[in-house]
């Protein structure tokens, strides 16, 4: 990918030792008129090459403007931003959208949620994914032709050659989800963002899209950012879990670790809430009750304490910080974690007195 | 879920090898494009049905008289401006199809040479507000900020002169050859489509496809002309017939009011130099004003059937 001649100019392309991405206390505010909206509030993680992280959490949580605030893709106008972001060890937080561009297409690339909607209805698919080939890569056009329709198969499209031809309309929802994933790969990104890549797609393309994904971040060893709502797609894909509430992460774990010993009562309502094949059927769902805190005001203590089943006093008034705890990386914030002594008198403590806002919920735990 | 099983083979088959190696390379192909290449190329095909028989008429028309005015100098009519050909005032005849005028002119010559002024007229007028309202309505819409309030404000300060007066000052002020007829039309033109261009740029750049451009690298300018201008084309044009019908009825006024062209002939000017007579030869004065008739209706109809054409492939979409 580094076409020599202007190697000078992307010496950030040499390999280095800091790892693919690190994100250090990231901050994303919206001015509105009705206040300051802490979208994303304090996140950290890092990344290494060909690794892949899941962000989870519910509408609202924050974490696809975090996957647009690492890409520098928000307006200027109107958004505070804070924290420092580095990609391969080079702070990219305050860059102009002029510096950006050179790293969005060849170093990072984003996959959209709906492919009705992220492909230009008017421009053959071949035009789409050749443009980017020649204006980043300068190939000439009947190489970059090739590219495509090599990218097309490789994607999974058979004859790919009169695919290159066809509009984005001829074309069903699962097969044009296969061509933004081509577009998005035709640069080489190094860190592809996939921002709930599944979720406008018909059921029984989801798992094939995961898994081509999953296929070419191996083939590539690009690193990925998961971004769903669904524990249930990052389970069996991504090395490491962040789990995401009102802008910032409660829970992050590889990801062996988090479903074993899942600590936040946040990650655990989210994993109760998917439906189980086991269940006999007309089981009811197990929703999270309440809704998401105002990002406006928000409460006092821990975010998710008003819809917490585990709850106390304290939760109300501190915010438990992010902290680490064992050796395995796992890190959470909560004040009484699931499965400890604590959490479990908090809860017996919350049915004794009847105020749990779960409490059918949790007493399945 | 066994009965699931056909369902995903047939919104998914790309990814079974066990396909290709079954069935000749034809068949696969045509099951594989069944689902999408079927929907799409019926919806398709009901789309040009529904355009019907009325839209291809008046198409027909309008390639007619395009047709006619292009190549009015080499057919074999009478000169649009040779007094006495005929008598005064004469009815339909072998010699003069449609009859003569006061001066005995031919009125069909002079309609077919009327056509090619106020087509002109109105298609150059209509081109330039689309040039420069188009390009003001993109750049605004995308932009937004401080550039937008002001062509957002320029444009309804010029929508809210009435257009009339407004074409009378710029006439009055610059002349009345054609291309300053063009001109002060062409002006008049350019505040509603910047608003329409707008309004299309705005919703269009607020699509996934744009910000998926911009993170692969592509620049606004790039953004703007490959991906948001080729969309808005689309609706701009089919408005743009409309556009063209209003243009014409509006030069026709102006000529009516006999500030319009003052050295050529169009539609306008042969109804006005007919009214005197209308009741002696009403056809000096019909006869413009019917193709100006048929020329707008045919327009009209051709633009809104395509609009609607549009509107139908965007909720597709």
């Amino acid at each position: 990918m580094s076409s020599g001649h202007d190697a000078a100019e992307r010496s950030y392309d040499l390999p280095t030792d800091a790892p693919l991405l690190e994100v250090d206390g990231v901050k994303t505010h919206f001015r509105t008129e009705r206040g300051v909206v802490r979208a994303v509030d304090g996140v950290s993680f890092r990344l290494e090459r060909g690794k892949t992280l899941g962000v989870v959490g519910e509408s609202g949580s924050g974490k696809s403007v975090l996957s647009r605030s690492i890409m520098g893709l928000l307006p200027r106008h109107n958004v505070i931003r804070d924290g420092s972001i580095r990609f391969e060890g080079r702070e990219i937080a305050n860059l102009s959208t002029k510096q950006m561009q050179e790293f969005w297409g060849t170093q990072m690339a984003m996959v959209f949620q709906d492919p009705m909607t992220s492909l230009n209805p008017v421009m053959k698919v071949g035009r789409q994914i050749t443009e980017s080939l020649q204006y980043h890569l300068d190939v000439s056009k009947d190489f970059a032709r090739d590219t495509a329709e090599a990218l097309l198969a490789s994607v999974g499209i058979p004859e790919p050659r009169r695919r290159l031809n066809e509009f984005p309309h001829q074309m069903s929802g699962g097969m044009r989800q296969r061509v933004t994933i081509a577009i998005a790969l035709a640069c080489g990104p190094k860190l592809l963002f996939a921002d709930e890549p599944t979720t406008a797609l018909d059921v029984t393309v989801q798992a094939q899209i995961l898994d081509l994904l999953a296929s070419q971040q191996r083939e590539r060893f690009m690193a990925m950012i998961l971004v769903t709502h669904d524990l249930g797609v990052v389970a069996g894909r991504a090395d490491d879990i962040a789990v995401m509430y009102a802008g910032r992460i409660v829970e992050k774990a590889p990801t062996r670790v988090l479903f074993t010993e899942m600590r936040h009562p946040y990650s655990e309502a989210l994993l109760k809430s998917i439906p189980k094949l086991a269940d006999p059927s007309h089981t009811r769902l197990q929703a999270i009750g309440g809704r998401p805190p105002d990002l406006v005001n928000p409460p006092p203590g821990c975010k998710f304490a008003p819809r917490c089943p585990y709850a106390q006093p304290q939760c109300r008034e501190e915010e438990p910080p992010l902290v680490e705890h064992g050796t395995s990386g796992h890190e959470f914030a909560c004040w009484f974690p699931v499965g400890t002594p604590e959490g479990r008198e908090a809860l017996a403590r919350n049915q004794a007195a009847g105020s749990a806002p779960l409490a059918g919920t949790a007493a399945g735990a | 879920m066994p009965e699931r099983l056909p369902d995903s083979a047939l919104s998914e088959p790309l990814t079974s090898d066990a396909v290709f190696h079954e069935a000749p390379a034809e068949v696969v192909a045509d099951a594989l494009v069944a689902e999408p290449g079927g929907v799409a190329g019926e919806v398709e095909g009901a789309l040009k049905r529904r355009l019907g028989v009325a839209f291809w008429i008046a198409v027909g028309w309008l390639v007619l008289i395009t047709l006619l005015a292009i190549f009015a100098p080499v057919l074999p009519l009478d000169d649009p401006d040779a007094v006495g050909s005929g008598g005064k005032w004469e009815g339909t005849s072998g010699e003069h199809w449609l009859g003569t005028d006061n001066l005995g002119r031919d009125v069909m010559s002079r309609t077919i040479h009327g056509a090619r002024v106020s087509l002109v007229v109105g298609f150059a007028a209509v081109a330039g507000g689309l040039v420069v309202g188009g390009f003001l309505g993109l750049v605004a819409g995308f932009k937004g900020g401080w550039f937008e309030r002001i062509v957002i404000a320029l444009a309804d300060i010029l929508l809210s002169f009435p257009a009339l007066i407004l074409a009378l000052a710029i006439v009055t002020f610059l002349g009345r050859d054609m291309w300053k007829i063009v001109l002060a039309l062409g002006i008049l033109s350019i505040a509603p489509i910047t608003r329409l261009s707008r309004a299309n740029t705005l919703q269009w750049s607020q699509r996934e496809f744009v910000l998926a451009a911009r993170t692969l690298g592509a620049n606004n300018r790039r953004i703007l002309f490959r991906e948001v201008l080729p969309n808005v084309l689309m609706p701009m044009a089919s408005l743009a017939l409309i556009g063209v019908a209003i243009v014409i009825v509006a030069e026709g006024t102006l000529s009516f009011l006999n500030v319009g062209i003052d050295d050529a002939i169009s539609w306008g000017k042969l109804v006005f130099e007919g009214k005197d007579s209308l009741e002696q030869a009403p056809h000096v004065a019909f006869v413009p004003a019917g193709a100006m008739f048929l020329t707008v209706l045919a327009l009209n109809f051709a633009g809104d059937r395509l609009r609607a054409h549009y509107d139908v492939r965007e909720g597709l979409l």
